[in-house]
């Protein structure tokens, strides 16, 4: 028999199963591009503050994520501490908007900056297709899982579960 | 007449500290004027109002401001006290509320129908705001107004007053931390500060990459890397407040029904 608590908790999460996800894909945007920024730019040093002065587009582009993740990290904590204000955290749900948030910005890095804009290359002067092939996979399978997460997590099932 | 503080006499340099001695004077006399009629001025207003106007006096006069007309990144570090931390503090210290609790009703009055006017609404917008702060940036780095300004004295003045200006109006537009007339959405002042902060980071690596007239590409590169880091910084502190604006003002209320039955 569930307590009356956790069927509260059960509510609210599902009046707020949207924002337990768009908290995660803001989270998720936020950490791969801080992650990119910090470990790749600043303590490895493999690729730089500005690699190349000509693709105009790429520099917008660059500087427009940049902001969005810059934004979006402290955004979506704030979300986060609402939702745990509201008791209508969600776990699995938020792991599951990380996870296709990340994933998607890796892979748009992974093929529109760096394949097709040719922005920057993960690393240089190596031969370079191991690098892409894991940081693209790696992309994929954080999409997949997402998604799989967020459609298992609907309020449908739950719902039909109560 | 030459141009920059790098020909300016010692009684100019006098002069100059004496007008920031007088501004920090004058907000004391306000908040004592202030403190007859209502609760006690918070005393985190007095200091960022103090600290606010050391920022933009280090960038204007003394050894600072010398030495930036020759050393891009000393400018830039100039740029970052006089256009984004100094206009940052003197906002939190509410100088607009302050003014209108400091001076005689009727006065009060008319400054208040002038900031709810048109034409201030219009300026106050973050969107105007922006366009005049970074927009104006582009326009000082970008074009020979950079060079020029170090060789006329107005050009000097005209272009650091919008610096100092165009932040404090871009600061005030988005965070409500004085007297906000129009009131925006929390998004649209999101969006607005994306777009801003965006248009900040590309700049600073526009100039790492194509360094303004009269700057070695040494130094550009920098000031570039400052004004990008500095920049973020400051960002962090605009995003972080207005997120908590937004965290403030959903927070759960209990709901009607449940008021009633309390009754």
């Amino acid at each position: 028999m569930k307590s009356a608590k956790t069927k509260e908790n059960q509510s609210q999460r599902i009046r707020y199963s949207a924002r337990n996800v768009w908290s995660g894909i803001l989270f998720g945007l936020g950490l791969v591009g801080f992650i990119d920024e910090a470990v790749f730019h600043q303590l490895l040093h493999w690729h730089h503050f500005y690699d190349k002065s000509t693709s105009d587009i790429g520099l917008v582009s660059d500087g427009l994520f940049h902001a969005f993740s810059w934004f979006a990290t402290i955004g979506s904590s704030f979300m986060l501490a609402d939702l745990h204000r509201r008791h209508a955290f969600w776990l699995k749900r938020w792991i599951g908007g990380i996870l296709l948030g990340g994933g998607a910005f890796q892979l748009y890095d992974g093929i529109i900056q760096h394949k097709w804009m040719r922005l920057h290359q993960i690393r240089y002067n190596v031969d370079i297709r191991p690098y892409d092939w894991v940081w693209n996979l790696i992309a994929v399978g954080m999409i997949l899982v997402g998604i799989i997460l967020i459609v298992r997590t609907q309020n449908r099932t739950l719902s039909r579960e109560a | 007449m030459s141009g920059g503080p790098a020909s300016w006499t010692s009684w100019e340099w006098i002069m100059g500290g004496l007008i920031f001695a007088l501004l920090i004077l004058l907000y004391m006399v306000a908040a004592a004027i202030s403190n007859r009629n209502y609760r006690n001025w918070p005393l985190h207003r007095y200091v960022c109002w103090v600290v606010g106007m050391l920022c933009i006096g280090l960038s204007l006069i003394g050894p600072l401001a010398r030495l930036s007309t020759t050393n891009f990144m000393i400018h830039m570090l100039g740029h970052l006290l006089l256009g984004m931390l100094g206009p940052l503090l003197i906002a939190f210290s509410a100088p607009m509320t302050l003014l209108l609790r400091s001076t005689p009703v009727p006065l009060a009055r008319r400054i208040t129908r002038l900031l709810k006017s048109k034409p201030a609404q219009i300026v106050a917008h973050p969107a105007a705001a922006t366009l005049l702060n970074i927009g104006g940036l582009w326009v000082l780095y970008t074009t020979g107004l950079f060079m020029a300004m170090h060789h006329s004295l107005l050009l000097y003045i005209v272009v650091h007053f919008h610096v100092f200006a165009a932040g404090y109006l871009f600061t005030v537009s988005l965070l409500y931390v004085d007297v906000a007339p129009h009131r925006l959405s929390f998004q649209t002042r999101a969006i607005i500060l994306m777009i801003a902060m965006a248009g900040h980071g590309i700049l600073s690596k526009y100039i790492y990459a194509y360094p303004p007239d009269g700057a070695s590409s040494e130094q550009a590169e920098l000031g570039g890397m400052l004004m990008y880091y500095g920049g973020d910084a400051i960002d962090l502190f605009l995003v972080y407040w207005l997120c908590m604006q937004w965290y403030k003002s959903v927070r759960p209320r209990p709901a009607a029904s449940m008021l009633q039955t309390l009754d």
